[in-house]
């Protein structure tokens, strides 16, 4: 199915992902040849075969319950990029409408 | 030709260890070497010189101390810039992370310290590992050494390139689709992937997690093995790295015997899209094969055609759900904090400041194979295939030991050829990426130079899961049989250039 221009600026929004006008036009169109040369796996995807999400078996890692060393806090917030109190600081999260 | 930077990890070692030559030597070779081609190469996104001169002088003190050391002690390494090394830039070639410095380091970087290896720098890539030519970075191609004007490989082309640079012996990359083989086969270099699990993905900043592994890179064989059994191995940080011990590569390196090995040449990757240059070095080399001992037959993996799909919707499905972590709230670039902007619209506009166009794309394309009305369509048919894929391999390997084709169905195409035709550029990965998404060992090793533009070929050979050690017995055998007949490795042709008048 074809992509249009608003279901590619909607796919943006749900990814958090700001696109120019040019940004948006090139991808609506690169999109759809994609999405074409990629449907080949509809033809052998039947109900019979089981889908694969990991090459592994993956089985849920424990580890033992002791505390280790973390990483001290001035190391964490040293490569934040705003940081108040000792703390990272976020720009507003209320009034989004504002 | 008998300059240092020429020299092998294992002659340096031997050297090293006799006392010949010292780390610091090596590593100022090195570095000199470096600042001399860099303009023309651009492997390097940042030279760490002064820290490895520390750490080149540290392994000389601990061996004049008479320390016992491991073999690669004092030789040097470039580390591709998406494995974390605490106290240097680690960009992943991203606008986003172009001001980060990890505060520690990947488990690949930590063994390879504690291994006493000397660390040059951060090679470049494209931008977090996604692309086949290192264009994709924010910081500008690396050029293949072979012919500056064309692509070293990607995503780990400036690993690439630096080996045959001569800026350094050894390099680490990362592979995804084939990020280590296909810059190995398009600059006539040893690229190795090890099964999914084999080494630890601890500190390399993801990608697509499911098929992601760091692996080495080098001249030659026996360096790769050797850079190998130094990074591979179980890592409790990495919960999907296998615990079992790492099959003995080095000693498989050093074998050069082919008797009674049963090789399949897949039937699926050769023909159309294919250029006569590589599939006539392909056959060559497996001629070669033969006649060193190996039992070559015809294989079918039917499903191989459909794995460029399925990659492309995983990979994709993958990446947009581990780029969702880059919001601008703990590090990372943030733009218009300004007060007047919600958490909300700063990370948006910090993403589509610090994102280039390839992974706004797979960004996207993500979303939307993994969105409710979709997923069954396109996430769900690609995982199935992705079973096929693994069927077809699992009844090869029934039948024969290895499986071997080209690494990738052209030589090296020119810069900027590929940019605006994203589909030409994923086919690049047409041969490698079947071994991502099933999870088995491959690598790429070079055969020769095409003969229809003079620009290097690589063999993929592919191995089941833990057999990594095959690897290393097709390709230390046929470095030897192919280097008699050469008179010598295939990069002393670029060496030779050099030194013409």
């Amino acid at each position: 199915m074809a992509l249009s221009r608003d279901d590619v600026a909607k796919l943006a929004d749900l990814a958090r992902l700001e696109l120019t006008e040019t940004e948006l036009e090139r991808l609506v169109g690169q999109l759809d040849l994609i999405l074409t040369a990629v449907d080949s796996v509809s033809q052998a995807a039947t109900a019979e075969v089981a889908p694969t999400s990991h090459a592994l078996a993956l089985v849920n890692v424990m580890r033992d319950d002791v505390v280790t060393a973390s990483l001290p806090r001035e190391a964490v917030l040293a490569m934040a990029p705003a940081v108040e109190d000792g703390r990272f600081r976020v720009p507003r999260i209320l009034g989004e409408s504002a | 030709m008998n300059d240092l930077i020429h020299k092998g990890a294992w002659e340096l070692s031997q050297l090293m260890t006799g006392g010949q030559v010292s780390s610091q030597e090596v590593t100022t070779a090195c570095l000199e070497r470096i600042a001399q081609v860099e303009p023309a190469v651009a492997a390097f996104l940042h030279v760490d010189a002064e820290r490895a001169l520390e750490l080149a002088r540290r392994v000389d003190q601990r061996r004049a101390d008479g320390q016992e050391l491991g073999p690669l002690a004092g030789v040097p390494v470039a580390l591709k810039d998406a494995f974390a090394y605490a106290g240097a830039p680690t960009t992943c070639g991203s606008l986003i992370l172009r001001d980060w410095i990890p505060p520690y380091n990947a488990t690949v970087t930590q063994r390879l310290l504690d291994a006493g290896l000397v660390i040059l720098g951060k090679t470049n890539l494209d931008e977090f590992a996604m692309g086949s030519s290192t264009e994709n970075s924010a910081f500008g191609p690396t050029h293949n050494p072979w012919d500056l004007e064309r692509v070293p490989g990607g995503s780990g082309g400036g690993s690439a390139a630096s080996l045959v640079a001569f800026e350094t012996p050894l390099a680490i990359g990362s592979d995804t689709g084939g990020s280590i083989r296909q810059p190995a086969s398009v600059t006539g270099t040893v690229g190795v992937k090890p099964t999914y699990g084999g080494s630890s993905r601890y500190g390399l900043v993801a990608m697509a997690s499911s098929l992601d592994q760091p692996g080495p890179c080098a001249r030659s064989v026996l360096d790769a093995a050797l850079l190998h059994q130094v990074i591979a191995g179980w890592d409790p940080k990495d919960s999907t790295s296998i615990d079992a011990p790492v099959p003995d590569v080095v000693a498989a390196a050093q074998r050069f015997d082919l008797a009674g090995l049963k090789v399949g040449v897949v039937e699926e990757l050769g023909g159309e899209g294919y250029a006569a240059g590589v599939e006539q070095r392909f056959a060559e080399a497996v001629a070669l094969l033969e006649a060193g001992g190996a039992e070559v037959r015809q294989v079918s993996c039917p499903h191989f055609p459909l794995a460029l799909g399925a990659y492309y919707l995983i990979m994709p499905s993958e990446v947009s759900s581990n780029l969702a972590r880059f919001d601008a709230v703990r590090y990372g670039w943030r733009v218009d904090d300004d007060g007047d902007h919600s958490v909300e619209q700063v990370m948006r506009r910090s993403r589509g400041a610090g994102f280039g166009a390839e992974a706004k794309r797979r960004i996207i394309l993500g979303t939307y194979a993994l969105s409710s009305g979709y997923y069954d369509a396109y996430y769900g048919s690609a995982q199935k295939t992705r079973t096929l894929i693994i069927e077809d391999f699992a009844a090869a390997f029934e039948q024969v030991d290895v499986l071997v084709s080209p690494a990738t169905p052209t030589t090296a195409f020119k810069l900027g050829e590929r940019v605006d035709d994203p589909l030409a550029m994923y086919k690049a990965d047409l041969c490698t990426i079947p071994s991502n998404l099933a999870g088995n060992a491959a690598a790429s090793f070079p055969i020769g130079l095409s003969p229809q533009d003079g620009l290097p070929v690589g063999l993929q050979v592919m191995a089941p899961p833990l057999a990594d050690d095959r690897l290393y017995r097709v390709g230390a055998a046929l470095e030897r049989a192919l280097e008699e007949q050469w008179s010598g490795p295939l990069w002393a042709e670029l060496a030779r250039r050099e030194e013409r008048p």
